[in-house]
């Protein structure tokens, strides 16, 4: 399909937005501070521009249009109000630096914010919330800067941050932005953390323990507790991620099992689209020992019960954001929470994880099954015995659904991460199981076939290895 | 017979391809090889590394004249799907590097072990090769791996 | 179901989770209809101030966002998949990723975009970031105190627990101290970063400078208003090596504070120290172009802890939407609204110095943009607060960022803001410090 820029016609005019401009801007602003020419933006008339990126738009699979059961990513439906209440003009108006000077201007936000920081408290089990990270691996990095501040401030000698080979790679990274070297700790056969390396590597010089639970390969690790408090002996925080938050949602809650830092990822467990791949939100919590590290501004709720900013610089790990987060995106998890209710979400939590163990079940005859036994909201398959995962993937797109996540956890090899999500209905998931089993079927009869797909989309697969040789990243002509 | 990298010291090495030359060659269990002749090395990596990063569709080449300890951080190739960082087999100086791997990344993997070599080096200490695997060493190290 | 998998009920899949460690509260209020959290969110919505005259930016304007924006990024399309990770299934996201992509190296005259990253203060700490890296063992950073304060502390933040050393020039008459930082740029510099406009609205031309940290080998960087590149000479032409900015003026509201949108571009030869996604062409088997996320060695999800950024997702959505404005506007469209800020802000200037000569003083710093700095005879806190109960947002105090401005205010007119509204903007504030 031809580019936006390909379709340009030499003064072809657009969205008018300012009318004629009177008067040149010749007498305001000198010549050498001026662009040599215009920017090269395309000419186009609105009807061009609507028709090409409607027709754009239909080369996506989205989880309005398909099943999306991308492993770790929790495709969960969004419902449309959310959608509605984020375009009030009340809100998307509102200018973020009222609420630094003129909290009273803006205290239908200010109080959304503050109820919202109390709500995931509760949910995660944590004393108190910041809302301001951006996304998930935002989040996880304000945590790293809670260690790092924590440990300072007790003048502890840290080098480490410890992480599972199976977690995600935002966690490694998110360590080393904040200066720390990573310690890797292998998984068991039973797809839980080798507890005996942990012993071993978790010395005096440990920042950080990092965790998802249940974990990428749908495990919850009944020895939690047991591993927290070996951290804590060593007065080694216990981080966790909360990717996964959507299996235990109501039945267990971090703050309980011991964890000190916790984020969560709005778009994820709370049903915030996706947009593509953000935005997202990435609200961090603490215990009460760690609260004054939480970035700043944050919301509070005055004596005489008006909310304003508070800023406490001195202790706080500094701002990571310019304001209070992603407000809009908050907004929508806030309306999530609130038509859910505590029932809603612990029900959002059962039915996830009974449709994953459905999928697993269905499908453990087909697949070779690293980790056999019940899972928690995803299950994880290898494709490895039959042929390569991406295969799988792309055959399934022939069938109009969306693939899982492949290659991922790195430790499953030719790994299938499948997380149908609490919204499917059952119907949705059998069509899923049938066509999987099809694909099964086709990869010990014709797995030639196979890598011919997909067929039936736009393009066929494309050769990411000249792509990523010979990067071509910006359009000229 | 194969082509084989040698040098000609005339004060800085010269990369050519002549029949015949001898030339020991040693691994390491980072699956890099050098092959030695005299004060000098050619290093690169391994046809089964070449094979498990996978078509290598960028290296960062280090400068000449970086100055590197033996197993130290020679430079970084990337695939697709993975990356990876290249150790130096033996303390030393960088005299020279494989310009053709700027255009060419995949002659890693198309020749791994002549085409596709990526520095040469001034061995600083010639004693450090006695703790490198042998062809033989290496060919059943990577039996075990693949076990 | 149930029967399937072999249990008698849903609450028997968490039997692995032991008793003792199942939540001890969860306190959370009951389910609600959608009516009825429609009606919360009216009640909520009736206690911010609306219908506010805006004249504040700071890095946060006020535009018009046409409407085939909002209508062509509400497709669900669009707004409800992930990551395009396949790229068969999720062309129509690739390849607008690459025509944002494209259009940003348009505007901002730099070779190579990535595919969007959080907002402007985490693009420029991406920055930062992406030049330590560049520039291996040199530790020194030069940002200059005209660079939006908001944007400095994110910036301290990230670089707090790092082996960097920032240095801060401070700015003289509300312009870049261009002396001090040539003198301070030297061989353990690894970059200078600054603003254009910078946050007093002052437009500068920094290819003096650009050119001594090239010299010297130190990467700089430029951080940039996109609306004002419709007609302002770009990083690109001044010789920046990396542009950052806040894409927020590119038709995205204001949302009190996101999401926004981060815009990161560089020169080619550091394509592969950009953070963040990249969309990039490439070829099906039968020759079709098509578009995946390329360059992914960099990334997290491979490199792990030696990725170039812990970022994960990009802001899409919000990348989208630039792409939208840009392409809607067009080339004319785009430099007319470029040229009407700068017009409207010399307008509202204008209506200042002429109907408040007498309380209020306009310092004169060379030439602005859309935005300029008042001096008034009370404290700017108070008399934005006074101003707002008339409905109007005066613009940004300036005593909380710059100790000593404690009357300075920092007002700004976008395309927004008409001449009726410049009027109402000088009687207001004329009455308003008359109360005082």
């Amino acid at each position: 399909m031809e580019l936006i820029f390909q379709k340009s016609v030499k003064r072809r005019k657009g969205v008018d937005v300012t009318g004629p401009i009177e008067g040149g801007v010749d007498s305001l602003i000198e010549n050498n501070l001026m662009r040599e020419s215009a920017a090269d933006l395309p000419e186009v008339s609105e009807l061009d521009a609507v028709r090409h990126y409607v027709e754009l738009s239909r080369r996506n699979f989205s989880v309005d249009t398909n099943f999306y059961p991308l492993g770790s990513c929790t495709m969960k439906y969004n419902p449309k109000i959310l959608e509605k209440a984020a375009s009030s003009e009340g809100f998307s108006n509102l200018h973020p630096l009222l609420g630094f000077y003129y909290p009273e201007f803006c205290a239908g936000a200010l109080e959304l914010l503050y109820r919202m920081q109390e709500l995931l408290s509760e949910i995660t089990g944590m004393h108190s919330t910041s809302l301001q990270p951006l996304a998930g691996a935002h989040g996880e990095l304000a945590g790293m800067f809670i260690v790092k501040k924590y440990h300072k401030a007790k003048k502890n000698n840290k080098k480490f941050i410890i992480v599972p080979d199976e977690s995600h790679g935002t966690n490694p990274a998110s360590a080393a932005m904040a200066g720390y070297s990573v310690v890797t700790i292998p998984t068991g056969p039973d797809g839980l953390l080798d507890i005996d390396i942990l012993k071993e590597k978790l010395t005096g010089e440990t920042a950080a323990v990092v965790l998802t639970c249940p974990n990428t390969v749908g495990k919850f690790d009944p020895r939690i507790k047991e591993i927290c408090s070996i951290a804590h002996e060593k007065d080694a925080l216990m981080y966790y991620d909360g990717a996964n938050m959507n299996a235990i949602l109501g039945k267990v809650r971090p703050g309980d099992l011991g964890f000190d830092i916790v984020h969560l990822n709005l778009h994820k467990t709370f049903a915030t689209p996706h947009g593509g791949g953000g935005p997202g939100a990435g609200p961090v919590g603490v215990t009460q020992q760690l609260s004054d590290y939480l970035p700043s501004p944050r919301i509070i709720k005055a004596e005489n019960g008006v909310f304003r900013l508070s800023f406490d610089e001195k202790k706080s790990i500094g701002s990571i954001a310019p304001f209070y987060g992603n407000f809009s995106v908050i907004l929508k998890a806030f309306i999530y929470i609130l038509l859910l209710g505590g029932e809603g979400l612990k029900d959002a939590a059962e039915k996830a994880v009974l449709n994953a163990n459905y999928v697993k079940k269905s499908l453990e005859d087909f697949f070779d099954d690293p980790y056999p036994g019940r899972c928690m909201h995803e299950c994880v398959f290898s494709a490895s015995s039959q042929g390569m995962a991406m295969n799988i993937a792309k055959s399934l797109i022939d069938s109009g659904i969306h693939p899982p996540t492949v290659y991922f956890p790195l430790i499953v090899k030719e790994a299938l991460m499948i997380e149908p999500t609490e919204t499917e209905n059952i119907q949705t998931l059998d069509d899923f199981i049938k066509v999987m089993r099809e694909i099964s079927e086709l990869m010990k009869k014709n797995p030639e076939e196979l890598k011919k797909a997909p067929v039936s989309m736009p393009v066929g697969r494309l050769d990411e290895v000249g792509a990523a040789r010979d990067p071509d990243v910006n359009y000229s002509s | 017979m194969q082509k084989l990298p040698i040098f000609l010291f005339t004060g800085r090495v010269h990369l050519e391809t002549e029949r015949g030359y001898i030339m020991t060659t040693f691994y390491t269990e980072n699956h890099e090889w050098i092959k030695i002749k005299g004060a000098a090395g050619v290093v690169g990596i391994t046809a089964y590394a070449a094979d498990q990063l996978g078509d290598i569709t960028f290296i960062e080449l280090p400068e000449t004249g970086y100055v590197v300890q033996q197993d130290g951080f020679l430079c970084e190739v990337e695939s697709v799907k993975a990356a990876s960082d290249i150790y130096c087999p033996v303390s030393g100086e960088v005299l020279d590097v494989n310009e053709k791997l700027q255009d060419s990344p995949g002659l890693i993997n198309s020749d791994p072990e002549d085409e596709g070599w990526i520095v040469s080096v001034k061995l600083k200490n010639p004693e450090e090769t006695k703790s490198l695997l042998s062809q033989q060493d290496y060919e059943e190290y990577i039996k075990e791996l693949g076990q | 179901m149930l029967e399937k998998i072999g249990v008698s009920s849903a609450e028997k899949l968490f039997e692995v989770i032991p008793q003792e460690l199942r939540a001890r509260s969860f306190s959370l209020p009951e389910p609600k209809s959608e009516q009825a959290v429609s009606e919360e969110i009216e009640r909520l919505l009736s206690l911010n101030k609306t219908g506010v005259r805006n004249f504040a930016g700071g890095g946060f304007y006020n535009h018009y966002i046409p409407a085939a924006v909002d209508f062509l990024a509400s497709r669900s399309e669009f707004y409800t998949p992930y990551t395009p990770y396949q790229s068969e299934c999720s062309q129509g996201t690739l390849q607008a990723l690459y025509e944002y992509q494209s259009a940003v190296c348009r505007l901002t005259g730099m070779d190579v975009s990535n595919a969007s990253i959080y907002d402007g203060g985490t693009a420029a700490a991406e920055a930062v970031l992406m030049a330590l890296k560049i520039a291996r063992t040199r530790r020194k950073i030069i940002i200059d105190s005209s660079v939006n304060p908001i944007y400095r502390n994110i910036l301290r933040t990230y670089t707090r627990h790092l082996d960097a050393e920032i240095i801060e020039t401070e700015c003289a008459k509300y312009r870049a101290d261009r002396q001090k930082i040539t003198s301070l740029l030297d061989k353990d510099t690894a970059a200078v970063l600054l603003q254009n406009p910078n946050f007093f609205g002052a437009v500068e031309d920094f290819s003096d400078i650009t050119a001594v940290a090239a010299q010297t080998g130190a990467v700089s960087i430029q951080l940039f208003y996109p609306v004002s590149l419709g007609i302002l000479k770009t990083p690109g032409e001044m010789g920046f090596d990396i542009a950052a900015g806040e894409g927020q003026s590119l038709g995205i509201p204001l949302s009190f504070g996101g999401p926004y949108l981060g815009i990161l571009a560089t020169r080619r030869q550091y394509l592969r120290k950009l953070p963040g996604r990249i969309a990039g062409a490439a070829r099906d088997n039968q020759g079709r172009r098509g578009y995946v996320l390329t360059a992914q060695a960099r990334e997290q999800h491979i490199r792990r802890e030696k990725a170039t950024s812990n970022i994960c997702t990009n802001q899409n959505l919000m990348a989208l939407r630039a792409l939208l404005y840009m392409s809607l506007t067009g080339k004319s469209g785009f430099e007319n609204i470029s040229k009407k800020n700068i017009l409207a802000a010399a307008g509202l200037r204008e209506a200042i110095s002429t109907g408040l000569k007498d309380s209020v003083e306009i310092p004169s710093y060379g030439t602005i943009y859309n935005e300029f700095v008042i001096k008034l005879p009370v404290d700017a806190r108070e008399a934005v607060s006074m101003m707002l109960r008339n409905g109007i947002l005066a613009g940004v105090p300036l005593g909380d960022f710059y100790p000593g401005k404690e009357k300075e205010l920092l007002v700004c007119a976008t395309e927004k803001n008409k001449k009726e509204d410049f009027e109402l903007y000088v009687n207001t504030l004329k009455s308003v410090l008359e109360e005082n």
